[in-house]
């Protein structure tokens, strides 16, 4: 989304680099230590438990099905009305007359995914040539350096975009994979920056004089070392998949099958009615900046927890 | 410097040439392939086969690419179907470039003239209000999808209030006098006021709709670098040293901070686009990013390319300036 990517990411890089640990406790114990108390991680992480707990029992809280049209009647075309909020229906319907909370709650499963889904495959993507990048070296490094540079040379959601015009019809694995690219290069480039610098830190150099195989010191020492950047930057970019997928939608590239609800694609439709019933709008919006705020405050508190200048 | 220079601009030419590579595979695979892509679904048999004869695509592949460098390099993009159906993309692309970018300077002006002095006073007041409320904002800034928090701005100042116009770049009424296609600078060139005033105020909705992200960013990157340099050494031994407090501000702390700041800022200006595409959409703004959302809901390829691929030679320029203009302000960069 923004694009302090380069420096967000290598910056991150360089906080995990050196890990000069002079209190006798781990980096993570520590850091874990300063986030119980800190009211900015608690907030997120209550906002995303929240979320996660509706999307986990969504069956259970909505009172209808999110795809049947049960207040059709009451959906008058020609004079722009939908059903209003009554007895039993406490948000009213939206413009298929279908329960509005109902989809909202429900929604929250399919956004969570897309959320989850699309953050892992960028992950898994950044993971797998940040590693090559950083593990090898050389001409490998060189080669995968220009191509996530490459990737990072186009704004990320028009990057998003051109992949997603790609598919046509679009359904919501398109969605995803359109989302999780823009993911790639930031991913790689982190991982690449952590382990560049960890290649003549003292483990590696320690495992290495012992005689543990290559393959071995990239995995069970570099990459584990790597994580904790890779944490962050995962909870920061949960917050940007909702809202770039619901940019997605809103430019006509998103799934356009709504039996299954999903909040970007619920605001990204309601755009077009505005003006007529916001309140279609206001309720998938406003539950996108709660979750996205609260993984964004999580992202930011952890960022600085896992800051090494900060320990104290 | 010559040599930081030289190395950079190398490494521009590479970028490029990967990207383009990048550009030929991906419109080949777009829905229909290239010809479709050229001439929309309109084309009949007869000039999809002279299309398909005339861009070779019965030749290798390696011929084929270097045709489409060619016919790219000529700004031949094809006719659009879409945005404005018959006429050149590379048309469309030049009456629109100054409306986008004639908002794009009034967003990151917005962003900077904010951004600035609130980050410099929160890092300086670090934990009163001010800073609080900028940085809880500024978070809150980042989680409100920036199609949804245009569509608030309209619908409150311009359905609502009906304050500030909701859609275009000025009322047609006015017949203002074209000279740049700046319609603000027009209106100040031709001294058509009325036609000035009229340009700037239809730009105050998604001209703020756009800075928002760019203030938010802007904002933590002075807040944080302001406070970085505070911290250092080099400010204490000049408090030390007696200088007086005004001294230390301008010419040890801003200018210090202001190293990640410039970098910030000109790669916020090179991602405006990607926000143009959604807020020029909602204004109805007749910019590039109102032409890209276009042709996407009526696939036009055409168009489609040629934004894309200014949007990343833009991106890549403003990138390179950046990185020139860091190594100028921070020597120890050209060394690396």
């Amino acid at each position: 989304m923004t694009t302090t990517k380069k420096d967000r990411v290598d910056a991150l890089a360089s906080t995990s680099a050196n890990k000069a640990d002079d209190s006798g406790v781990s980096l993570a114990a520590s850091a874990w230590r300063r986030l119980r108390r800190n009211p900015v991680f608690m907030l997120g992480a209550v906002l995303v438990a929240l979320f996660v707990l509706v999307a986990l029992f969504a069956p259970l809280l909505a009172q209808h099905d999110p795809g049947e049209r049960m207040l059709a009647d009451q959906v008058v075309k020609a004079r722009n009305e939908i059903p209003p909020a009554q007895a039993g229906h406490p948000l009213g319907g939206d413009l298929q007359g279908r329960d509005l909370l109902s989809r909202l709650l429900i929604g929250s499963q399919q956004t969570l995914m897309v959320g989850v889904l699309a953050t892992f495959l960028g992950l898994i993507g950044g993971l797998v040539l940040g590693t090559l990048a950083g593990a090898l070296g050389g001409w490998v490094d060189s080669l995968v350096m220009r191509a996530v540079d490459v990737m990072l040379s186009i704004p990320s959601l028009l990057l998003a975009v051109s992949v997603g015009v790609l598919f046509s019809p679009p359904n919501v694995y398109t969605v995803i994979v359109a989302v999780a690219i823009v993911q790639v290069p930031i991913f790689a480039r982190l991982l690449r920056g952590s382990m560049l610098a960890q290649r003549h830190s003292d483990h590696v150099l320690a495992a290495r004089s012992l005689g543990v195989k290559p393959a071995a010191i990239v995995f069970r020492h570099m990459l584990p070392n790597s994580l904790g950047p890779v944490i962050v930057q995962s909870t920061l970019v949960l917050a940007v998949a909702i809202i770039d997928a619901a940019a997605l939608s809103f430019l006509g590239l998103g799934n356009p099958d709504d039996s299954i609800p999903e909040w970007g694609q619920m605001l990204g439709t309601s755009q077009q009615v505005f003006d007529s019933h916001p309140n279609l709008a206001f309720w998938p919006a406003g539950c996108i900046i709660v979750v996205a705020l609260g993984f964004t405050l999580m992202g930011e508190a952890l960022r600085e927890a896992l800051d090494p200048k900060n320990r104290r | 410097m010559l040599r930081f220079t030289v190395r950079r601009l190398i490494q521009l030419v590479g970028v490029v040439a990967v990207l383009s590579l990048l550009l030929f595979a991906w419109l080949r695979s777009l829905p229909g392939g290239p010809v479709s892509a050229l001439l929309g679904e309109r084309g009949t048999e007869e000039s999809r086969a002279r299309l398909t004869a005339e861009l070779g695509l019965d030749q290798p592949v390696i011929t084929q690419y270097f045709k489409f460098i060619g016919r790219a390099l000529s700004g031949d993009f094809g006719t659009s179907t879409g945005v404005q159906p018959g006429t050149p993309a590379m048309d469309i692309f030049l009456e629109r470039f100054p409306a986008t970018l004639e908002l794009s300077i009034f967003a990151i002006v917005l962003a900077v003239a904010f951004g600035i002095p609130l980050g410099y006073l929160a890092a300086k007041r670090r934990g009163g209000w001010l800073d609080n409320v900028g940085v809880v904002g500024s978070l809150v800034g980042v989680a409100v999808p920036v199609f949804f928090l245009a569509f608030l701005l309209k619908y409150v100042f311009a359905v609502n209030l009906q304050w500030l116009p909701s859609y275009g770049r000025q009322a047609d009424a006015l017949e203002a006098t074209r000279v740049t296609g700046f319609f603000v600078l027009d209106g100040l060139l031709t001294q058509e006021w009325d036609a000035a005033w009229d340009a700037f105020v239809h730009l105050l909705l998604p001209g703020v709709a756009l800075a928002t992200i760019p203030f938010a960013v802007i904002f933590r990157i002075t807040r944080a670098a302001v406070l970085d340099v505070l911290d250092e050494d080099y400010v204490r031994t000049a408090e030390s040293k007696g200088l007086t407090l005004q001294t230390i501000r301008t010419r040890h702390v801003v200018r210090n901070a202001m190293l990640p700041v410039v970098t910030t800022i000109g790669l916020q200006t090179g991602a405006l686009l990607a926000g143009a595409v959604l807020t020029e959409k909602v204004f109805a703004y007749p910019g590039l990013g109102e032409a890209l959302a276009i042709s996407f809901e009526r696939r036009d390829y055409p168009v489609l390319q040629m934004v894309i691929l200014m949007a990343a030679l833009v991106y890549v320029v403003i990138n390179l300036v950046v990185d020139l203009s860091y190594a100028l302000i921070d020597p120890r960069i050209r060394t690396r």
